[in-house]
């Protein structure tokens, strides 16, 4: 069964664009990432799927569940870390994990002592005075601590430190292993291409590649970086170019016979030409 | 049961404020009664026959100089005022606070139903005010003894009975709102419980304003009314309480629909 099935799901807030007939599937057990810049939907598709706002048209479901109308099954499946994790001030960490176990009816003391040990959180602070970090950790006790099936996080990483970020990715990979199925939004690239198996881009409300992360960084496009003197004027297919005296640098997807023979054609002292990363990928999708 | 426990812990401190402070003006104005007694029956007159000023406050209608006068108008004012202010703030604020502190997204993706989460929010607004109302009756019945008066026993029933349902349905209205604001929902509560009360003032001021009497609860705590007929309006209870039980309605209707920003 599709941990997630979307399907020509949109949303409109007023007239303002949410996101636009998004097509998406997630298979159980895949790491997915989803990325995109801000603004570009990410949390807008997030938000629709857990039911905190309704859909304008089409439909999405969550093991077979229907995101309207099962919307309460659905959360008993799902962890979700939000971007920006927000917490009744007043409480101590320890109360807000227990009140997020009582209202799932679970008793998570154990998985919850066990998380805040690995992530060093002090359960005795009160939220109100946790720096962006510290709260994050909380949020990700939280979406872990019931061990839900699916794992639903928005922008994780941002606030942690590169420490953290490591041993945050070890339990993903952890519970993944164990049969959990995560769904990873982020707009840093290489948080997806290290962990995940496949992933979507999302852009300007649309989903507009969506294959495995190795497939996706697949592509024609070459990085050149040329020492000598070569006339490259006229040539079709360059783009991010940078010069620097006695050296051109850019990311070529034009026909290779045509380059070579302007190269030819000139003095050229090195000639470098490599795979561009999923960074520039990312920028050739978002460019076109 | 959860959201309930956690809504109650949440709003106690604003409770014991609120309860101790309209407890302690209701007890300090039972204790000033023995004091202004001898004195009352002189002015007593003066006081009812302030024109308008008296009819606002029923005091054309009360004997400032007994216990039952002078508890219905003073205590009245502090209790009717207070306890609207109590309730309308504990209504309004209950959902929409969700929103304001950005909770709602945490609250939301636990798998508790929306309609679930209305109804213990609910609950939580009408305990707080149940046992607001308690403590307060004790206060008033324990300070009345202390100053050695008997209990007007049914007067005084009719008179917390009439200011349970009024902060009831200013509660039930201010529900309905909080599911449809974001933000402002404080000012928006204590100004309709402040605006309730002014035109209940009107209604007793102006004949041609008595309509007025049909729109606010100030009309069927008016505590002049209640003792001179010795019951409460229905029609102006049953009235009220459909407001409120309306403004509930609305709660339901739009909170289990709601995009959460």
């Amino acid at each position: 069964m599709d941990a997630i099935k979307i399907e020509n799901l949109t949303k409109y807030y007023g007239k303002a664009r949410g996101i636009r007939e998004i097509d998406l599937t997630v298979a159980e057990g895949e790491f997915f990432g989803f990325i995109g810049p801000n603004g570009a939907g990410k949390s807008t598709t997030i938000r629709t799927l857990l039911g905190l706002i309704g859909p304008t048209s089409g439909r999405a479901y969550i093991y077979g569940l229907d995101i309207v109308k099962q919307n309460k099954e659905i959360l008993a499946r799902v962890g979700y870390l939000p971007s920006e994790a927000v917490f009744y001030s007043g409480m101590r960490v320890r109360e807000v994990l227990k009140l997020s176990a009582d209202l799932r009816r679970k008793d998570c003391g154990e998985e919850a002592a066990r998380l805040c040990e690995r992530l060093q959180l002090d359960t005795s602070r009160k939220v109100e005075e946790l720096s962006f970090g510290n709260r994050k950790k909380v949020g990700i006790v939280c979406a872990l601590q019931h061990e839900p099936a699916l794992l639903i996080l928005d922008e994780p990483t941002s606030g942690l430190d590169p420490l953290m970020q490591r041993e945050f990715f070890d339990i993903l990979r952890e519970r993944n292993r164990a049969g959990a199925t995560v769904f990873l939004s982020s707009h840093i690239l290489s948080e997806i291409q290290h962990n995940c198996t496949r992933a979507a881009i999302i852009r300007e409300g649309r989903v507009i590649a969506c294959d495995s992360v190795e497939a996706l960084s697949r592509t024609t496009a070459r990085r050149v970086s040329v020492r000598g003197e070569v006339s490259l004027e006229g040539l079709e297919g360059i783009r991010d170019r940078e010069d620097s005296p006695g050296a051109v640098n850019f990311l070529y997807s034009g026909d290779m016979n045509l380059l070579l023979q302007r190269l030819a054609a000139g003095r050229v002292s090195d000639l470098s030409v490599s795979e561009p990363d999923l960074e520039e990928i990312f920028m050739h999708y978002y460019e076109s | 049961m959860t959201l309930i426990k956690h809504e109650l812990r949440q709003g106690r401190i604003s409770f014991l404020i609120w309860t101790a402070s309209v407890g302690f003006l209701l007890a300090v104005c039972v204790f000033l009664y023995p004091e202004m007694k001898g004195q009352m029956e002189d002015v007593g007159d003066v006081f009812s026959s302030m024109g308008s000023f008296s009819d606002a406050f029923g005091m054309d209608r009360l004997n400032f100089g007994t216990l039952l006068g002078f508890y219905t108008i003073e205590c009245g004012n502090v209790l009717g005022l207070g306890g609207a202010f109590f309730a309308a703030l504990c209504g309004a604020g209950i959902l929409s606070k969700e929103e304001k502190d950005r909770t709602a997204e945490f609250l939301l993706t636990h798998p508790v139903s929306r309609a679930r989460i209305v109804t213990e929010k609910l609950v939580s607004v009408y305990a707080q005010i149940i046992a607001m109302n308690l403590v307060i009756y004790g206060i008033s019945l324990g300070s009345i003894a202390a100053i050695g008066e008997s209990v007007p026993w049914k007067e005084l029933n009719l008179l917390h009975l009439a200011y349970f349902l009024l902060q009831a349905e200013l509660a039930g209205i201010c529900f309905g709102i909080s599911a449809f604001v974001r933000r402002g929902s404080a000012g928006i509560g204590l100004g309709i419980a402040a605006g309730m009360y002014f035109l209940n003032l009107v209604a007793n001021i102006a004949q041609a304003a008595e309509f007025l009497k049909y729109v606010t609860p100030f009309g069927y705590a008016e505590g002049a009314d209640i003792i001179e007929k010795g019951c409460l309006d229905e029609t102006l209870v049953a009235i009220g309480l459909a407001l409120g039980a309306i403004g509930i309605g609305a709660a339901y209707g739009k909170y289990c629909r709601k995009d959460i920003r």
